[in-house]
């Protein structure tokens, strides 16, 4: 298996995030607004396979499609830099280091789909990066790369950084629009997709910073060059972010489909002198899997065959010293934390659940718990609102699935048979190990 | 009381928006910078520029966590205590850090002013756990120990230096007013990634991998 350095590749140049640090001008922006039209440029992404990185996977140039064309309302691009979802740690190095790479896929995007005024929407909790993506928007100004007639082309667009205040669920692409609005980041109901009635309900594309800053590369290098990554339904190339107990956690662009096992090799492995227990394939939304996956191929499919989900590509590694149900209770207590409160099943289920993990973590609770937290799993699955209701309920479901004995473990023992500082990276006292 | 100046600059986030509305979350950010929380007086502004009640702006500045009710320390300090992080350290880091600064209560300051304390979730550097925020820049990699020395040093004026970031920690109103769309000049500083941002970069050049 090779690495697939591209959206990584200039990482480690001086000064990568300015203009120069990315290589000069915006190469694949100037071909696509002065030699090829809007819907070729549609055409490109979607016959390139791209999709979607910021979790669900949807094809990135079909949702470009389903923007109207000539029906005389603003078009609207708006990228979802909201990066929230535990484990998930790519955007965010990914617009440090090179922040140009999105700007110029947003002009792209935007001459695609008509639109000219695009909203980088980041999260309020990283501000360097602000301040990273505010300079090469810029810079971007400074040169004539955004502003009126960009490459003399004609085409005009506007760049907007906004910086988000502290909202998991403003990552939910409809949330994020009524955030953007100014006001609480709460889901709208769909239909109307945001293609039809998104920001200000006008036609809106919303895209993951990692799906946005793939496109300058596509359409440089090619669709064929594209999909002769990764496999036929999920092509091309990935960040996989491992985090956890490996030896060394980081940023690794790879094909899509590779698995586990070849990663953790590429990463020195598991914490010394430790097994793999469980780990999430693409944040805590998506449900646990263990060593016996290690050979699932790290794409849609695969992760769906696995039963679980490809999500964010957040690999988040946990060895045997670490309790899993403390390690559910926490991501519990973080939904019930920023459940938005909009519909009753998750407002309420999230709530009860942190009642009973609470309890089962301490030891003083039984197998009837058990089944009423699969219960309050099942009345949420499916009838929440949005995707965060669901979410929730995966570490929960999946971890019984494979670790009943270990709830099981700690009503028996009175509670937690697991030492936390043994999962931890110094010694109790806070020395480095 | 608001100055002058934040006037002058709210008309400016106002600018930006095909609708003013969306100026609102960019307006709470520079009322923070300016009165170190969203103080009514913010809350009239806001609701004066927009055309809201004061309950509306209310009700939207109680959503977002980032937004304060109180004052905070001019160093606020995050520790993530999302599931990896505290596995790695993160809970010890922060039961250490309220020992050491005494304070027990979410967003709590420090009798000095200086530093004030809350336990944040993931903040998208789960490859540098266990992490620490001040004033939302990155210190990766922290134990018990060197949270207590920022803290320390925070205190006593001395410069503190994130790992990914800025050169040194500007004052929390600073950053709001980052946070607000006004950029510092300050993206030059720092690195462009921290070593475990590179592994797999590194790897690749060693291989001679290429895509
Ligand atoms: C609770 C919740 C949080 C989400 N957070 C994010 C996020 O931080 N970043 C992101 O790109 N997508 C996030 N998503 C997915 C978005 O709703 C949306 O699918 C995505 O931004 C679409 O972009 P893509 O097609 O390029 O992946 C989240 C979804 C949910 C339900
Ligand atoms: S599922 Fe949770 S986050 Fe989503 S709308 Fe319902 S209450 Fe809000
Ligand atoms: S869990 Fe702490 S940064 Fe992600």
């Amino acid at each position: 298996m090779k690495l697939t350095p591209v959206l990584s590749d200039n990482w480690d140049v001086d000064r990568s995030w300015t203009l120069d640090g990315y290589g000069g001008d915006y190469k694949a922006a100037r071909k696509a607004l002065t030699t090829m039209d809007p819907d070729s440029v549609i055409a490109a992404v979607k016959d390139s396979g791209l999709r979607g990185r910021g979790g669900a996977g949807f094809p990135t140039g079909s949702k470009w499609g389903f923007i109207p064309q000539g029906d005389g309302k603003p078009h609207y691009l708006v990228v979802n830099a909201d990066e929230s979802e535990p484990g998930t740690c790519k955007d965010i190095p990914l617009m440090l280091a090179n922040p140009h790479v999105l700007v110029e896929g947003v002009i792209i995007t935007c001459f695609a789909i008509r639109s000219h005024q695009a909203f980088i929407y980041v999260r309020g909790e990283v501000l360097h990066i602000v301040r990273r993506v505010q300079a090469a928007v810029a810079e971007a100004y400074d040169k004539g790369l955004l502003g009126k007639d960009i490459f003399g082309s004609g085409f005009d667009l506007d760049v907007v950084v906004h910086a988000g205040a502290g909202a998991y669920i403003c990552g939910e692409e409809t949330a994020l629009l009524d955030s953007l609005e100014g006001m609480r980041g709460q889901p709208r109901l769909r239909p109307p997709f945001p293609a039809v009635a998104g920001l200000y309900a006008c036609p809106t594309v919303i895209n993951n910073v990692e799906s946005i800053a793939s496109v300058p590369a596509i359409i440089d290098r090619g669709v064929e060059w594209f999909r002769g990554f990764g496999s036929e339904k999920s092509p091309g190339f990935t960040l996989y972010s491992l985090s956890g107990h490996v030896t060394r956690p980081g940023q690794y662009e790879a094909p899509l489909g590779v698995t586990l096992r070849q990663l953790l090799e590429l990463a020195g492995g598991v914490r010394e002198g430790h097994e793999l227990k469980f780990w999430t394939p693409g944040g805590s939304s998506t449900p646990l899997l263990t060593a016996e996956h290690l050979d699932a191929p790290l794409d849609y499919e695969g992760m769906t065959d696995a039963g679980s989900m490809l999500g964010t590509k957040a690999l988040q590694i946990f060895d045997d010293t670490t309790c899993v149900v403390r390690a559910v209770l926490r991501w519990t207590e973080f939904y019930a934390h920023e459940s938005c409160g909009k519909c009753t099943p998750c407002r309420e289920g999230t709530y009860w659940m942190v009642q009973i993990l609470e309890r089962l973590e301490r030891g003083q609770a039984d197998a009837g718990d058990v089944e009423t937290l699969l219960d309050a799993c099942d009345n949420i699955l499916g009838r929440a609102f949005c995707a965060l209701g669901d979410g929730a309920t995966s570490p929960i479901t999946s971890s019984v699935q494979y670790f009943r004995d270990e709830y099981v473990a700690h009503w028996e023992s009175g509670g937690c048979p697991f030492d936390p500082a043994a999962s931890m990276l110094f010694e109790s006292a806070g020395v480095a190990r | 009381m608001i100055s002058d100046e934040t006037r002058e600059l709210a008309r400016e986030v106002l600018a930006r928006y095909p609708r003013p509305r969306s100026a609102l979350l960019p307006l709470l950010h520079l009322v923070q910078s300016d009165e170190g929380y969203v103080s009514p007086d913010g809350i009239a502004l806001c609701a004066d520029l927009l055309g809201l009640t004061k309950a509306e702006v209310g009700a939207v500045a109680t959503f977002y966590t980032m937004y304060k009710r109180k004052p905070v320390g001019d160093y606020h300090v995050g520790v993530c205590t999302n599931t990896l992080c505290a596995v790695m350290g993160g809970d010890a880091i922060y039961a250490a850090l309220k020992e050491h600064t005494g304070i027990n209560a979410q967003n709590g300051v420090t009798d000095d002013g200086k530093v004030s304390l809350e336990h944040i979730e993931c903040n998208a550097a789960c490859d540098f756990a266990p992490v620490v925020m001040v004033n939302w820049e990155f210190f990766d990699n922290q134990t018990p120990e060197s949270a207590r020395q920022i803290v320390d040093d925070l205190r006593s004026g001395q410069p503190v230096k994130p790992t990914r970031g800025a050169d040194s920690v500007c004052t929390w109103r600073e950053a709001e007013r980052v946070l607000a769309g006004f950029y510092d000049g300050r993206a030059d500083e720092g690195v462009a990634a921290g070593p475990a941002t590179l592994e797999g970069l590194k790897l690749a050049r060693d291989r001679g991998d290429k895509a």
